[in-house]
């Protein structure tokens, strides 16, 4: 590990480097975001709040592809933490590359499906769950975005063989946001009953 | 990075699993059974979750505080959604407001109170009655 970063990076009084136990605390925060919107979500659906039927018009070819997409830039992810444990840090830094390119693809597939979306006139104020569905799936894709931003600024110290603990960091991170795509799959593509 | 030594799973071999695992959710809608749609829908999207947690992101080797953070988190939003928000959603009439979506005697698409006055007319009441 690099001797470089801040003083917090090594201390621990848990037995667990700082660092890594904050994402952990930020992670656990975000579960109330998520969370508390498909605890509504279900509580609506099972409820027969009028609009959920309107799940069959998602796209569930591009649900699936974009969960294969984000299953994937999870491998490469852990791949690349995988490298930066063993000192790698060129390869840890194509990993996190190969990760950054999924999260474009499936940003990239995101926003097919909004503008096909929106070209049919169905837009946020459609109903409940066209409002569920953009509120969601937009939060998830900022989510995705920062995600993408961070390991970009995060490679290029890798590379030089600085804080090479951050591949970790930023892959803790990257699996929550694949775990919650994983729950709003199924949710807003497949569950259409 | 991970201090702790373990043997680290076959990274490939779980990505495999999932996609696996993708595969049958997409299958279980087809079927058109209502129950098993709710199976391989959700019971594999907790299987799906529980393995990125444990194998990707190590949760398996983690120290116990952790699961406990993360459970505290899960029994913290259950319990607020369960005791808090579900009453709202889900009771249909109370004492001075009725549900009519859920009850199907109106069509409009938003939740309305159709029984209680307006604030203005509660107050004059109020002041009458003063």
């Amino acid at each position: 590990m690099s001797m470089h970063g801040p003083i917090a990076t090594g201390r621990t009084a848990t037995g667990i480097p700082t660092a890594r136990l904050a994402v952990w605390w930020l992670l656990s925060s975000e579960v109330f975001i998520f969370g508390g919107l498909i605890a509504c979500f279900l509580l609506f659906k099972f409820n027969g709040a009028p609009g959920f039927q309107d799940a069959v018009l998602t796209v569930t070819w591009a649900g699936a592809f974009n969960t294969f997409v984000l299953l994937t830039s999870s491998l490469t992810i852990v791949l690349a933490h995988d490298a930066a444990e063993h000192g790698d840090k060129d390869r840890a830094f194509k990993y996190i590359w190969f990760t950054i390119f999924g999260g474009l693809v499936f940003m990239c597939v995101k926003a097919y499906e909004y503008g096909s979306k929106i070209a049919h006139g169905v837009g946020f104020t459609t109903n409940i769950f066209w409002s569920f569905y953009f509120t969601m799936t937009g939060l998830h894709a900022l989510h995705v975005l920062g995600g993408m931003v961070i390991m970009g600024m995060v490679s290029f110290d890798i590379r030089k063989g600085y804080n090479l603990h951050r591949a970790e960091l930023v892959g803790l991170y990257w699996h929550f946001v694949d775990i919650v795509w994983i729950f709003l799959f199924p949710i807003l593509y497949i569950a259409n009953f | 990075m991970s201090e702790a030594a373990h043997a680290h799973p076959n990274y490939i071999k779980i990505w495999a699993i999932l996609l696996g695992l993708l595969v049958v959710s997409l299958i279980g809608p087809e079927i058109g059974i209502p129950w098993l749609t709710v199976v391989t829908a959700f019971g594999i999207a907790i299987i799906k979750a529980y393995m990125v947690c444990a194998d990707f992101m190590h949760l398996r080797f983690e120290k116990k505080i952790i699961w406990f953070l993360l459970l505290a988190s899960v029994v913290v939003i259950g319990a607020v959604f369960f005791f808090g928000v579900s009453s709202d959603i889900i009771k249909t009439q109370g004492q001075n407001w009725e549900d009519c979506i859920s009850n199907g005697s109106c069509k409009v698409e938003q939740r309305v109170i159709v029984h209680s006055s307006s604030y203005a007319e509660v107050s004059a009441e109020h002041d009458a009655q003063q």
